[in-house]
């Protein structure tokens, strides 16, 4: 199968090309130097602009959490439902949609890969159920590994070479592709009702701190060489004053850089990067958190854009969703996952007319347009906690367009306006630059090697977009931009046309990466590992791995480790 | 004047969002003809379910003589006009409507009034469960306007009241009134138990028997009479009790004296 998109603007900012009129060939899914002009099938994109398949490097769409999540808001799926096609299956949204719906919905938008962060290893093969069911998109996921009893028992040991295996082992075991923390020994505390409010408090039980386990597995990431870095929701999230924090936290995390390379992965700051000192008083710290992310080279980060709508709240941060209940008093789930992880669930409106909400919206902005590297940050919502991914062309309208974002925060409180750095941040994204945190940089920092680019050898993820980057001026027309972005004019997934002017128009199911960690030793599985699964979990060892067959297309990607 | 016929016994759920006189107005019988539910899994016209004859009257607007408990949603959303139905309504009649008035000359299935802003819903027999509470897993609640059933009610109504009159003539279901925080409901005849549970605020008169009291409420005191609107009111005497305490809740609770002999243990604790 042959196919040559020709004459469009590709913008493939991993190779360095910025719009220029250029063909893309494909055969047999992989992009290569040039096809039979006369066989191959021709897609003339004259006039269109032409990507990268879109990479979504945190996005919660399957497992334990997103399944409670839209059993406990039928209300969120009656607004919004999609009848079977003769190709597709019918479904429900709005928030939280169901797998299918999922697929298809980011495949509209152009987006070929996503990364599903947060994953309880016990739910692992719910999780990898789900993903199955998640069609037109490769797919990863990220064991929370945080506050796993096996890793706080090593690292307080000081034995990282024996942590590496475990991790290594689990990332087999469930199937993973990246090591996840969500508020480092707080999820462990919660058990007990309590929470870490520093990166030095101790974990009760285990004599270690948040920063220990943040740089002793940063350091494990690097002796397993792993694709990405570690993937942290940091201590004290969505509070006032929090930014202190998250500054210490990637200050504790200069020890570990050595190389000039990130070590690690700062998710959704915007929930990270509040200043004041209560809700009355909240404010941005979006200027001190990007004046140090731009000064140092071992952080990569993304937006956790809010976007003002009624959307579900979902986080492996139990604590943090107890003090959303304190503040809504809506419908709630908080639940602990054995030795693992806690978890919770809330409905939240964000609203423009709301002082925190407001200043929230603005802290992303801030963030995406202060930091000066687009390499460092990507655009998300942290979907479904900052709102629905559905969002994405929205977002892309405020970052390429002043005017754009302008027009929203004159409806926004008044005190969140006075407050807001926006009017003073002149900066306005390129389409080039919109191609770096949309997929570009997303493939770069989680070491996709075959993903968020168009060189060839890549894989055939290709979205093309009814924009023309010679004749419109995207920031003035930023509504046309937002159209196009989210109806793409045609989704490639692996060589194939998914997607033609914004329907599905082919049914295929992706792929579900994960990493098999060869470590010189392997971790065994002896009587004594029998013994910690009967004591600590309520299954036995025989039914926790996800094995072979759970995944429907499996994508092992073996790497060597250092230990 | 709009008539609608049903053609037929549907033997499918139908979704006619569309019958609503802020859809129909300014267009004609064709116009109103090729307007398009969903019966089952399959897309029809109105056409093909049900007779349509325009007549000069002015009103009401709608009008649907025959039984049409198979037709959800009828009304849904509507600001103006008047629908009157000659014979049982299906689901979610009159679902978030913000004005105008429908009449049922029969009895309404379940949700009727769901979220409802403004207007008036008259329904002359029985009247389902959910009488306008939200839609499942929601907690909008109905917000205005009024209600009146001249039957019975089913369980569950008026859940997540925040404005607003509901009057039964008949007799209500359990669960009336839960996470109430306003609004006045008004049962003339006897009503289920846990009525009021978890209720914040807002006002609900039982004229009958009402065999329990939730333990979470206290009694304030006895009045003679109690005021259900401006120009209505409801003969005691009354208990009055406050509640849904468990809830920190402020919500009243009149329950006739005359038919609640039972209750006159609590007189001690005035």
């Amino acid at each position: 199968m042959e196919l040559l998109i020709k004459n469009g603007f590709v913008f493939d900012p991993i190779n360095g090309i910025n719009g220029e009129k250029m063909d893309i060939a494909v055969r047999n899914g992989k992009i290569v130097e040039s096809v039979n002009d006369r066989r191959a099938k021709k897609i003339d994109a004259t006039g269109l602009t032409v990507m990268p398949g879109g990479v979504d490097i945190h996005c919660h769409i399957a497992g334990a959490e997103v399944n409670t999540g839209r059993l406990m808001r039928p209300e969120d799926h009656i607004k919004d439902t999609e009848r079977k096609t003769t190709l597709t299956r019918s479904g429900v949204g709005y928030s939280i949609p169901s797998t299918f719906t999922t697929g298809y919905r980011y495949s509209r938008m152009g987006y070929t890969s996503l990364m599903n962060p947060s994953m309880p290893p016990l739910e692992a093969k719910h999780t990898h159920e789900e993903l199955n069911d998640t069609p037109m998109l490769d797919k990863a996921s990220y064991p929370l590994l945080g506050d796993w009893w096996f890793v706080l028992e090593y690292l307080q040991k000081g034995d990282l070479t024996e942590c590496a295996r475990y991790v290594a082992w689990m990332m087999g075991t469930t199937k993973g592709y990246a090591i996840k923390i969500v508020n480092p020994g707080g999820l462990e505390s919660w058990g007990f009702g309590r929470n870490v409010h520093t990166i030095d408090d101790k974990v009760p039980n285990f004599d270690i701190t948040p920063r220990e386990i943040m740089c002793g597995l940063a350091k494990v990431n690097k002796m397993l060489n792993l694709p990405h870095t570690i993937h942290l929701h940091t201590n004290n999230l969505g509070l006032p004053g929090n930014y202190a924090t998250t500054l210490d936290t990637m200050r504790a995390l200069e020890s570990v850089a050595t190389d000039g390379k990130p070590v690690a992965h700062i998710t959704h700051l915007q929930f990270s990067s509040f200043a004041g000192d209560d809700w009355g008083s909240m404010r941005s710290g979006a200027e001190e958190v990007a004046k140090y992310i731009n000064a140092h080279s071992h952080i990569t980060c993304d937006m956790g854009q809010v976007i003002f709508t009624d959307t579900t709240t979902m986080t492996a941060d139990g604590p943090f969703e107890y003090t959303l209940y304190q503040l809504s008093g809506h419908k709630w789930v908080n639940s602990d996952v054995e030795t693992e992880t806690s978890g919770g669930i809330i409905p939240f409106h964000y609203k423009r007319n709301n002082a925190v909400n407001a200043t929230q919206w603005s802290i992303a902005l801030e963030l995406a347009l202060m930091i000066e590297d687009p390499w460092k940050i990507y655009l998300t919502t942290d979907h479904p906690n900052g709102g629905p991914f559905t969002a994405y062309p929205k977002i892309i309208g405020w970052l390429i367009s002043r005017k754009a974002r302008m027009a929203t925060l004159k409806k926004c409180h008044k005190k969140a306006q006075k407050k807001s750095l926006l009017p003073t941040l002149k900066r306005e994204l390129s389409l080039y630059d919109i191609a770096i945190v949309t997929r570009a940089g997303q493939a770069k920092a989680l070491g996709l090697k075959d993903k968020g680019h168009l060189g060839v050898g890549a894989d055939a993820d290709i979205a093309i977009y009814n924009v023309n980057p010679e004749t419109i001026d995207i920031a003035r027309k930023y509504k046309t931009v937002r159209r196009a972005f989210g109806n793409a004019a045609y989704t490639i997934k692996d060589g194939k046309v998914v997607v033609k002017d914004g329907e599905i128009v082919q049914h295929v199911d992706g792929r579900t990466i994960w990493l098999d960690v060869q470590t010189a030793e392997q971790v065994k599985v002896d009587e004594e590992m029998r013994r910690r699964f009967r004591e600590y979990w309520t299954v036995e060892y025989e039914n926790y791995p996800v094995t072979n067959h759970y995944l429907k297309i499996s994508d092992p990607r073996t790497i060597k480790a250092d230990v | 004047m709009i008539t609608l016929t049903p053609l037929r016994q549907f033997r499918f759920p139908v979704m006619a969002e569309c019958i609503n006189p802020d859809v129909f107005q300014g267009k004609s019988v064709d116009e109103i003809a090729q307007l398009t539910v969903w019966e089952g899994n399959k897309q029809k016209k109105l056409c093909e379910l049900f007779k349509i004859e325009q007549s000069l009257a002015e009103a009401p607007s709608i009008v649907i003589n025959g039984n049409v408990e198979e037709v959800r949603r009828i009304g849904s959303g509507m600001k103006s006009g008047e629908i009157v139905i000659n014979g049982n309504a299906g689901m979610h009649l009159g679902e978030k409507m913000a004005g105008g008035k429908i009449t049922v000359n029969g009895d309404a299935e379940g949700w009727a009034g769901s979220d409802m802003k403004n207007g008036l819903l008259e329904i002359m027999g029985n009247a389902g469960p959910y009488l306008a509470s939200p839609y499942r897993g929601s907690s909008t609640g109905m917000r205005g306007g009024k209600i009146i059933v001249h039957g019975n009610v089913g369980t569950d109504a008026a859940v997540f009241l925040k404005g607003g009159t509901i009057k039964i003539l008949g007799d209500a279901g359990p669960f009336m009134g839960f996470r109430m925080c306003d609004g006045t409901i008004h049962i003339e005849k006897n009503c289920g138990t846990r009525v009021g549970a978890c209720m914040t605020g807002g006002k609900i008169v039982v004229s009958g028997v009402l065999e329990e009291v939730l333990p979470t409420f206290t009694i304030d005191s006895v009045k003679a009479k109690v005021k259900i609107e401006e120009g209505d009111s409801a003969t005691g005497p009354f208990y009055v009790f406050l509640g849904d305490l468990a809830e920190n809740g402020n919500g009243k609770l009149y329950v006739s004296k005359a038919n609640n002999p039972h209750l006159s243990t609590y007189e001690k604790y005035l």
